[in-house]
């Protein structure tokens, strides 16, 4: 790093923010702080990925209105729709070897996928979150012995772990909400270690910092510190690792659907399964039963992969493209003083968190 | 590490503490799965639940011993896996360790193909993308990165099936060998479990070509999404010593720039590799599953998946264990590479 960005870093940098207020409080937001940072490649692929995100989702959410078809409908007033037909006017993408609409299921399939990240995430959040902040926070025998299961759970290969589950949860096969949260919940499980893992490492740092002793000594309780000066100090990396699991999620759920263990047909629409029903007619040259849920796969997770990556590249320095000298200054510092502020920032009116934790602006 | 007086020393305390730190991983491990497992029921309901009169199951029940208490089942199985004894299917009625031995060997395999198709691919244009960093080989080549790996392999092997062997016709759709091929490998007697090795062995081009052209789509397959992993990293370190003073130095001395990134910049950005490509043991392992089943390449995975189907959860657990186990003691082995290589490592 050239002396010159530092100083664009530090002195340049903190202004604008500031000054900008709480009225655009909506560009402190994670994401939307990250594009207004970004340049150039790091923009553009932060951008498709929001987009691909965004169609993901809206396609889940309106899946009633957009599939011309149910997930497990066979026949419509005209009959029977037959099985393996190819594309055609009434079947955009065919039908599978079930007999079921290939549109249909690719659409509702994305519902599934949503929920099943949703669920995944959200919930290896709250725990990991949680027994990080805790096991940080306290240490002793418990923090531990939590480090040493976590790399445990860590170094278990994921679909292995998943599939473990989804055997105890499930029996392997279940209704839509069943599979839906055996699914989530396999993933969960081997989500919470890289939360807990991350959250107890800045935990353990903070902890360290003045600002919490001051607290102490002013005689915060244990958990006020632990969530107004710890916590919210500590979640800065989290976006990152959410958009990242959020696509290893639909990556497990298909896995787990592909080897047998995800929801059946008539539950629900899961990509992961049709795939795995397709695997036969590949031999035979039928192209459209693979193709379409395994694009809508793809397409899924490289929105939320491309998304990562680039918030990824934001937060580290050395990967951060910075616009060439001259182009709007203080754009681009404004961000790099807290990489990754949002959640770090101190809360402005509080005076025992003002000493901000960060090495750049000090 | 309180011992500075000697590298040796250093080393062998961390190698040590590193070893024995497998133990509770391990150990944790086979409880997880010997609960999770057991919290289902006994594999004996749960393989022939249905299929046969209920009298005759609990009989079945109480000859393997599953009637008595979890506890004393557990200690059975743990003793059993430390005397290398994971158990007996219930659905074919054979001992885990042999079909750890006799799949085994087809998984490793794959996974040194895949990883060779992944050194192959990811190193050099990791190379190039971090030198041309945020110009248009980077562009195409980390998008290329991210599809590879945001795509599952068994989409990847089901494409590349259907346009290769199945359109093209350019290689076989499945399996590890021909019919042809197997015969002659068993008339030479060649048996170690590793096709190549057997085929080369029989000394004829012919079954070591059908051989290779059954590895080429799987090993693809899973090597793509290595691959991604490792052009990613092999940027991202290519960016940081390009960044460094030695470079600037040596360039300022007139060295050239392919000289430059080929002699200076990529020897400490492979370190990590190292690391990483121990990490990705586990994904290589997941990966496989997926891949065998897509192939039918009759190894781990695909039997995995075949007593999954089945029901049969004595052999899963056994199976899922080895991995288990194979993953820890890779990245023990990991560690202690990375630690011979870069002293920083020991702390």
């Amino acid at each position: 790093m050239t002396s010159g960005e530092i100083t664009s870093v530090g002195t340049a940098g903190a202004a604008p923010e500031h000054v900008a207020g709480r009225g655009a409080w909506f560009k402190k937001l994670p994401v939307v702080h990250q594009v207004r940072q970004s340049v150039g490649l790091q923009r553009g692929m932060l951008i498709a990925g929001l987009v691909l995100t965004a169609v993901f989702v809206l396609v889940a959410v309106f899946a009633p209105l957009l599939a011309p078809y149910g997930w497990s409908q066979l026949r419509d007033l005209d009959g029977a729709f037959g099985a393996q037909q190819p594309p055609s006017a009434e079947h955009w993408f065919g039908t599978t070897v079930g007999g079921y609409d290939v549109l249909s299921r690719v659409v509702w399939g994305a519902r599934t996928a949503l929920l099943v990240v949703l669920v995944a995430v959200l919930s290896s959040i709250v725990v990991g979150v949680l027994l990080g902040l805790v096991s940080g926070y306290f240490g002793g025998w418990l923090d531990r012995v939590l480090v040493v299961v976590a790399d445990a759970v860590y170094a278990f290969p994921s679909l292995l772990l998943a599939i473990l589950l989804a055997i105890v949860i499930s029996g392997g096969q279940s209704s839509m909400w069943g599979g839906i949260l055996a699914a989530a919940l396999s993933i969960t499980v081997v989500f919470v270690p890289q939360y807990f893992r991350v959250v107890r490492a800045e935990v353990v740092r903070i902890k360290a910092e003045a600002f919490v002793d001051s607290a102490r000594v002013l005689g915060t309780g244990h958990w006020r510190i632990m969530t107004r000066h710890v916590l919210r100090n500590s979640t800065r990396t989290l976006p990152l690792i959410v958009t990242l699991n959020a696509s290893e999620a639909i990556l497990t759920l298909a896995g787990l659907g592909f080897l047998g263990f995800g929801i059946e047909p008539t539950a629900a629409a899961e990509w992961g399964y049709d795939l795995q029903r397709s695997l036969a007619d590949v031999t035979s040259g039928i192209w459209w039963t693979a193709l379409f849920p395994g694009l809508a796969i793809v397409l899924a997770a490289m929105g939320m992969t491309l998304m990562g990556e680039s918030l990824n590249d934001l937060a580290d320095p050395r990967l951060r493209s910075r616009a060439r000298s001259g182009q709007v200054a203080g754009a681009v510092a404004a961000t790099a003083v807290g990489a990754t502020s949002v959640e770090a920032d101190p809360v402005e009116a509080d005076p025992v968190e003002t000493p901000e934790p960060k090495g750049d602006d000090a | 590490m309180a011992s500075r007086s000697t590298a040796g020393s250093a080393l062998g305390r961390y190698v040590l503490v590193r070893f024995l730190l497998i133990i509770p991983t391990v150990f944790i491990l086979v409880t997880t799965v010997f609960v999770l497992m057991r919290a289902t029921g006994d594999p004996i309901t749960a393989a022939l639940g249905g299929k046969l009169p209920p009298d005759q199951l609990a009989e079945l029940i109480h000859a393997a011993g599953y009637d008595r208490p979890v506890i004393v089942q557990y200690w059975e199985y743990l003793t059993g896996i430390f005397s290398g004894d994971f158990g007996t299917t219930i659905s074919d009625n054979r001992p885990v360790t042999e079909i750890l031995t006799t799949y085994g060997t087809a998984t490793l395999e794959l996974a040194a193909y895949a990883i060779l198709v992944a050194l192959v691919l990811g190193v050099p244009f990791g190379m190039v993308s971090g030198y041309f960093r945020d110009r248009l080989p980077d562009a195409v080549l980390r998008i290329l990165a991210i599809l590879a790996y945001a795509t599952p392999v068994f989409f990847a092997g089901l494409i590349l099936k259907l346009v290769f062997s199945v359109w093209l016709g350019w290689f076989p759709v499945a399996g590890r060998v021909s019919t042809g091929g197997e015969i002659t490998m068993q008339l030479e007697g060649a048996g170690s479990g590793f096709m190549l090795v057997d085929a080369i062995s029989t000394g004829d081009p012919e079954v070591v070509l059908d051989v290779l052209s059954h590895a080429a789509l799987p090993a693809i397959a899973l090597g793509l999404l290595t691959a991604g992993v490792f052009l990613r990293l092999v940027r991202t370190n290519m960016i940081g010593t390009l960044g460094t003073g030695y470079i600037d130095a040596a360039r300022s001395r007139g060295v050239k720039e392919s000289r430059l990134v080929r002699k200076h910049a990529w020897r400490p950005a492979l370190i990590p590799i190292i690391t990483v490509a121990g990490m990705q043991v586990a994904m290589l392992l997941v990966g496989a599953v997926l891949t065998e089943t897509t192939f039918e390449w009759r190894g781990l995975g695909f039997q995995l998946a075949e007593y999954l189907q089945a029901r049969d959860f004595v052999a899963v657990q056994g199976i899922v264990v080895l991995m288990a186990v194979v993953v820890a003691v890779t990245n023990f082995l990991v560690d202690v590479l990375a630690a011979l290589i870069d002293p920083r490592v020991r702390y």
